[in-house]
């Protein structure tokens, strides 16, 4: 960890028009979450839906590309990268200090809501509240260093994550039972299952998730890592 | 007191040779990379910054190779062409960032050091995307200059820069020079690299074309034959008189196309052909409507010290 790095990766992340986006999402979670409490009263299926559909499926993939591949690519891009490549510096303190800050901004635009959403639907921190904050950090943690590793290897990162993300995890995990023991959203709702039976299910077991979790997260930081060692910082022969 | 060397270096990507056998060394004091665009100076400089390793051959700094090992960037200070940084900090906390991922003693002092040598103490407090390209240029300078490096690599540095901004950054890279360190920057540009730099590397198509003093390189650029194009009142009583001077290897009647003629010479002697032209004319009462020279562009003068 290196707090220069980070310091002047939070600063790109956030300083641009990114930051809306980025609020927009967690907005759109409790507005629904005010108005299914006023429409159906403390339901906790339907919490453990709306956490489930819109939490766990659709803004986890989504921040975790932004805070992701926001995180290192615009740099790699632009060519700024070199001002952290020519110091002394190991490449995998760099990564490792950059998937902080996504997680970091993961967690206070994606899990941190989760959380309220959660408190608002069902008037508890337990249960289904914990049981999603709880899957959705293990989701963010994943995506997030998953994208980052994307953003080094490609600067198409953000439309190979989105494939992967909507048409993968989304459609084909929705349609071929197979396919979801190879989805970030299944293992993040066994976690989630773990912590609470009734409020999740997933398509994996709690074992199954969690080790195939922590080999795709290191394994992607580790890579990542590795790619910077020897990016290549211009593409003109 | 540091020295590069790169002995029988190449670099090529896939089938495209950017670089071909190159074997020099750079000691301290300021050296010029000349080449016209595409010659491959960049790629050589980035395989001296450590970021491409060569595909062939070897490039050590003080003995040490300087691919993949990050310690080699206390040594070195890199100016990129490119002109992007992080541009939403001001000039100072950029400079002072960069000290301190230098993991500098004193990164303030070091910051406020580097920022006085370019002379950015000034504007150094505003972001840097409202700085004008010289003075991006400058605070890249500062960021390179921070941790006090030996050796300095600067890919392109004059390029877009006024008059003004480029005399202030000459003046500074002699300076830098003359405290001795190693200092390499490249260049298209023979004018801007023969009033700095005492010592010239000159590249083309990828290939070491020549090296030494700057007066040796513009003396081969200008005793090489050059071509004229020129168009007269009487071209054939030009052409005898021409061919007739010491100055002149070879003169040639064409027709230039418009129903009219031109005279083609080769000038062995630039000089005493340029002095004699005027004269010879005056003398046998001819005209000289348009004297041009054929082939001046900078890469016809690089491809004649590559095929000598």
């Amino acid at each position: 960890m290196n707090g220069t790095v980070a310091q002047l990766t939070a600063r790109s992340l956030l300083g641009r028009r990114r930051t809306i986006v980025l609020m927009l999402l967690p907005l759109a979670l409790l507005s629904l979450s005010v108005l299914v409490r006023a429409l159906a009263g403390v339901e906790e299926d339907t919490a453990a839906g709306l956490l489930g559909a819109f939490g766990i499926a659709i803004m986890m993939p989504l921040l975790g590309l932004i805070a992701g591949t926001g995180s290192i690519g615009p740099e790699i891009d632009e060519g700024s990268i070199v001002y952290l490549l020519a110091k002394p510096l190991n490449r995998y303190s760099i990564v490792v200090t950059k998937l902080a800050v996504a997680v970091g901004v993961i967690v206070t635009v994606g899990v941190i809501p989760i959380a309220i959403a959660g408190l608002i639907m069902t008037s508890s921190l337990g249960g289904v509240t914990v049981a999603y904050t709880v899957g959705a950090l293990a989701a963010g943690l994943a995506y997030a260093a998953i994208f980052l590793c994307l953003a080094v290897i490609t600067k198409n990162a953000v439309v190979v994550g989105l494939i992967y993300a909507l048409i993968w995890e989304s459609l084909i995990g929705g349609i071929v039972p197979g396919a979801q023991a190879l989805s970030v959203q299944q293992w993040s709702l066994a976690v989630a299952e773990q912590v609470d039976f009734g409020a999740a299910s997933s398509a994996v077991d709690f074992g199954t998730g969690l080790v195939l979790l922590l080999v795709v997260t290191s394994g992607a930081t580790a890579y990542a890592g590795r790619r910077l060692q020897t990016l290549r910082l211009n593409d003109d022969a | 007191m540091s020295t590069f060397v790169l002995d029988q270096v190449s670099r090529w990507y896939g089938n495209v040779v950017a670089v071909n056998d190159v074997t020099m060394r750079l000691g301290p004091g300021v050296t010029g990379l000349l080449g016209p665009n595409g010659a491959g100076k960049s790629t050589l400089i980035h395989m001296m910054s450590g970021f491409l390793a060569p595909s062939a051959g070897s490039v050590t700094l003080d003995d040490r190779p300087v691919h993949r090992d990050p310690e080699i960037y206390r040594e070195i200070g890199l100016v990129p062409e490119r002109e992007e940084m992080y541009d939403a900090v001001s000039g100072w906390s950029f400079v002072l960032a960069n000290a301190k991922l230098h993991k500098l003693a004193d990164p303030q002092s070091a910051a406020k050091r580097a920022i006085a040598t370019v002379e950015m103490a000034d504007a150094q407090d505003r972001d840097i995307r409202t700085y004008s390209k010289g003075m991006k240029q400058r605070i890249k300078m500062a960021t390179a200059l921070v941790h006090d490096p030996a050796v300095l690599l600067l890919d392109e540095p004059f390029n877009g820069m006024d008059p003004r901004q480029r005399l202030h950054l000459m003046d500074l890279l002699h300076r830098l020079g003359d405290e001795g360190r190693t200092i390499l920057f490249s260049s298209h540009i023979l004018e801007e690299v023969e009033q700095i730099a005492a010592r010239i590397e000159v590249m083309v198509a990828g290939r070491h074309a020549a090296s030494g003093d700057f007066r040796e390189i513009r003396r081969l650029m200008t005793q090489r034959p050059h071509q004229y194009t020129i168009r007269s009142d009487d071209d054939r009583a030009l052409a005898s008189a021409v061919i007739a001077d010491a100055s002149t290897s070879a003169v040639e009647l064409v027709a230039d196309g418009v129903g009219g003629s031109l005279v083609r010479v080769e000038a062995t002697d630039f000089a005493a052909f340029t002095h004699a032209l005027p004269q010879l004319a005056a003398h046998h009462g001819i005209r000289l409507l348009e004297v041009h020279p054929a082939d001046e562009s900078l890469e016809s003068v690089f491809s004649y010290l590559v095929a000598r």
